[in-house]
């Protein structure tokens, strides 16, 4: 009995180990992963398989929820993602080592140029699909909200402006009672996308107030940090005077910020974010399909709100074996639907994308396609 | 000390071998103890030799070229200089640590072995070998959340009328997610495996030793001054370094508590100073590019390196300290 049990388990795990080692290239062409693969397109229900992907973790918990989703409406379909970061995501993918990466930057000219070979010539495809708002988020005693331009909130962050009665702040909340406690910044301690957008955003929109460049290491030396989103929000909350940036969606009870865009002040929301993603321009001299965005940091226009994080999923265009197309496209196809986005607004308070841009990314999607 | 035994009974292994007991059971046992000996030694070397490949690429690169790679790392650093400030911070939050945790698990040694009611003693015992058992996590949670609010205004006072000490420095931050804050933690945290030792050594003080001196006229405190204290040096001094090996090597709890730092700071009521390496490598692991990786093992062989030196010294003394002791 036992022996049997065990070699049956043992059967299992070798043929997983073998679906697993099948899929993680994108240029495979072995069809032992592929039971539902045919030449002709499939219906998704029809889908089986096993579809491996890596990168962001900030669209961890969006990812989840669109696995959860898209495998329970394909029952033999397994798909994995494994957060390592949008570094090693994209790494990985351009390597073929998995079929798609999620990352929170566009992939650069250079790496475009990479993964033409992973590709087989073809494009890549890259979909801004998880859309966060960031919210600057304060703990002051009896101020729920401020208006605040980006310079301000640079020197603010930079440590040029160190008391809530400062007056580039009271000028702008005439109707504050502000009191002269002190600021304390906190940051990011650990390399983030959410820190990236961030001074994107301050070094773009921020004029003088904000002399560094965007990275995803918090420029400014010492001061408060402290690591995961998590961990911002437990740090402003236990103390007194404090302001951070975080997903909006952690805002919780905390002040926050409403920015100034053009002449007018927005406070944050999903709406303003999808929008600022309509409205920005795409990076020039890209394939047909490729939605990497140009955010437009210094919109003028008071529907929009900036200050947003963007995280894109990349596939190919072109895959070696059709099972992993199908699988890829149905995938993307449920990510980018307004189900799935819906999903990860709720399990991760992302800003569902717009329909316009679900349209534009149905069209890239239903060209991904395997190797005729 | 006079040996009973005949220097012939140490006689060579391979005589041992072909005695006729050493057989069966005897013979199983025999090389099941050796090999677990052996065992310890070479997951010991295993761990060291996994460190030293894995971080050979980050101590061969140079800096800049790192810096390239991986964000967290300063363009203008040699890897020496950027595990610097972190091998301070380590050390720092622990000799913080152990300068509170000693004298008060000194206290409770002594409480529970020589002043407390035969039942307090023992239920005090328990609750202290109970301090042990709480996972580093919860004292971390412990420590962020509600440690840091209650502390923050006894700090602040620090900070105002001890600030002249540059290690009061002020202004203290709020919330004080400081070293002093972490080292407090870490000091609750060693506590309970000091004053295990320390009990179980006071608790060995030779009776005759004890009752001679309250027979000469000495109070309880001159008694354990002059006849526990010296018996038990260096059974204090074991426990107070593998306290140190605890709290050099901690993670979460500094992790969730300290807002790190990268300077050569005595300021330990200000955020952003200073940063242990386990924390450094628990914040950073987890994006680090394969360079970063690395570099970061390089961290942790360093780390390797102190608490070995650590525990040697800690043996050193041990040993030198036992002919001195009194115990004869």
């Amino acid at each position: 009995m036992k022996l049997s049990r065990f070699s049956r388990v043992g059967a299992a795990a070798v043929a997983t180990g073998a679906l697993a080692l099948t899929l993680t290239a994108c240029g495979s062409d072995d069809p032992v992963g592929s039971t539902g693969g045919s030449d002709a397109p499939s219906e998704a229900s029809e889908l089986s398989g096993e579809l491996n992907g890596a990168g962001s973790s900030a669209q961890e918990a969006a990812m989840d929820a669109w696995r959860a989703g898209f495998q329970s409406a394909n029952g033999d379909v397994t798909v994995n993602y494994d957060p390592v970061g949008s570094g090693g995501g994209v790494t990985q993918f351009l390597k073929g080592g998995v079929a798609f990466a999620g990352s929170d930057a566009a992939l650069s000219d250079d790496e475009v140029a990479e993964a033409k070979s992973v590709c087989l010539d073809g494009d890549v495809i890259e979909l801004p699909v998880y859309i966060s708002p960031i919210a600057v988020v304060f703990n002051l005693e009896g101020v729920d909200s401020l208006n605040l331009d980006a310079a301000t909130i640079g020197k603010i962050f930079d440590g040029k402006i160190t008391t809530w009665n400062d007056p580039a702040i009271a000028d702008q909340n005439p109707d504050v009672d502000l009191p002269d406690t002190a600021i304390t910044p906190v940051h990011r301690s650990d390399e983030s996308g959410t820190t990236k957008n961030f001074t994107d955003y301050l070094a773009k929109a921020g004029a003088d107030g904000w002399p560094y460049e965007a990275d995803k290491v918090f420029p400014v030396e010492g001061g408060q940090s402290a690591k995961g989103t998590s961990g911002i929000i437990q740090t402003v909350t236990g103390g007194q005077g404090t302001i951070s940036y975080a997903d909006s969606s952690q805002a919780g009870d905390l002040g926050t910020v409403a920015i100034k865009v053009g002449d007018e002040y927005v406070a944050h929301s999903p709406e303003g974010a999808a929008a600022i993603v309509d409205t920005s321009p795409r990076v020039e001299g890209r394939g047909e399909f490729d939605f990497a965005m140009e955010l437009d940091r210094t919109s003028t226009d008071p529907s929009t709100y900036p200050l947003v994080l963007v995280t894109y999923d990349i596939a190919c265009a072109t895959y070696e074996d059709q099972a992993t197309a199908d699988l890829v496209k149905g995938l993307f196809s449920y990510i980018v639907s307004e189900e799935g986005q819906q999903a990860a607004a709720s399990a991760a308070g992302s800003a569902p994308i717009s329909d316009t841009l679900r349209t534009n990314a149905q069209a890239g999607i239903d060209a991904i396609s395997a190797k005729s | 000390m006079t040996s009973t035994a005949p220097p012939t009974a140490r006689a060579t292994p391979a005589r041992r071998r072909r005695t006729p007991r050493d057989r069966g059971m005897n013979r199983a046992f025999r090389l099941v103890s050796t090999g677990s000996g052996a065992l310890i030694l070479a997951v010991l070397a295993a761990v060291a030799i996994f460190l030293v490949a894995r971080a050979w690429p980050a101590l061969t690169t140079p800096g800049a070229e790192i810096a390239q790679d991986v964000g967290w790392f300063p363009a203008d650093a040699s890897f020496l200089s950027f595990v610097g400030p972190l091998v301070f911070g380590t050390l720092l939050a622990a000799v913080l640590a152990l300068v509170m945790a000693v004298p008060l698990s000194i206290g409770i040694a002594l409480f529970i072995s020589h002043y407390a009611p035969r039942r307090l003693a023992t239920a005090l015992g328990y609750a202290v070998d109970l301090l042990a058992a709480i996972p580093s996590v919860v004292y971390g949670l412990w420590g962020a959340m509600t440690l840091v609010g209650f502390v923050g205004p006894i700090w602040e006072w620090l900070a105002s009328f001890l600030g002249w000490i540059p290690l009061f420095e002020g202004p203290a931050a709020t919330p004080a997610r400081v070293m002093l804050t972490a080292a407090v933690v870490l000091a609750v945290m060693i506590l309970p495996i000091i004053t295990a030792v320390c009990r179980e050594v006071f608790l060995q003080t030779p009776k005759l030793h004890e009752e001679a001196a309250l027979a000469l006229g000495a109070t309880r405190w001159e008694m354990i001054r002059t006849a526990v204290l010296p018996f038990a040096r260096s059974g204090i001094v074991s426990g107070a370094m593998l306290g140190l090996g605890r709290a050099l090597g901690e993670t979460m709890a500094v992790l969730m508590i300290l807002s790190p730092g990268f300077l050569y700071s005595f300021a330990i009521l200000q955020a952003g100073q200073q940063q242990t390496i386990a924390a450094n490598i628990a914040a950073q692991y987890a994006d680090a590019a394969p360079i970063g990786v690395s570099t970061l093992i390089a961290t942790g062989l360093a780390l390797f390196v102190i608490t070995m030196a650590v525990n040697m010294a800690a043996r050193a003394i041990v040993a030198r300290r036992k002919d001195f002791s009194g115990a004869n």
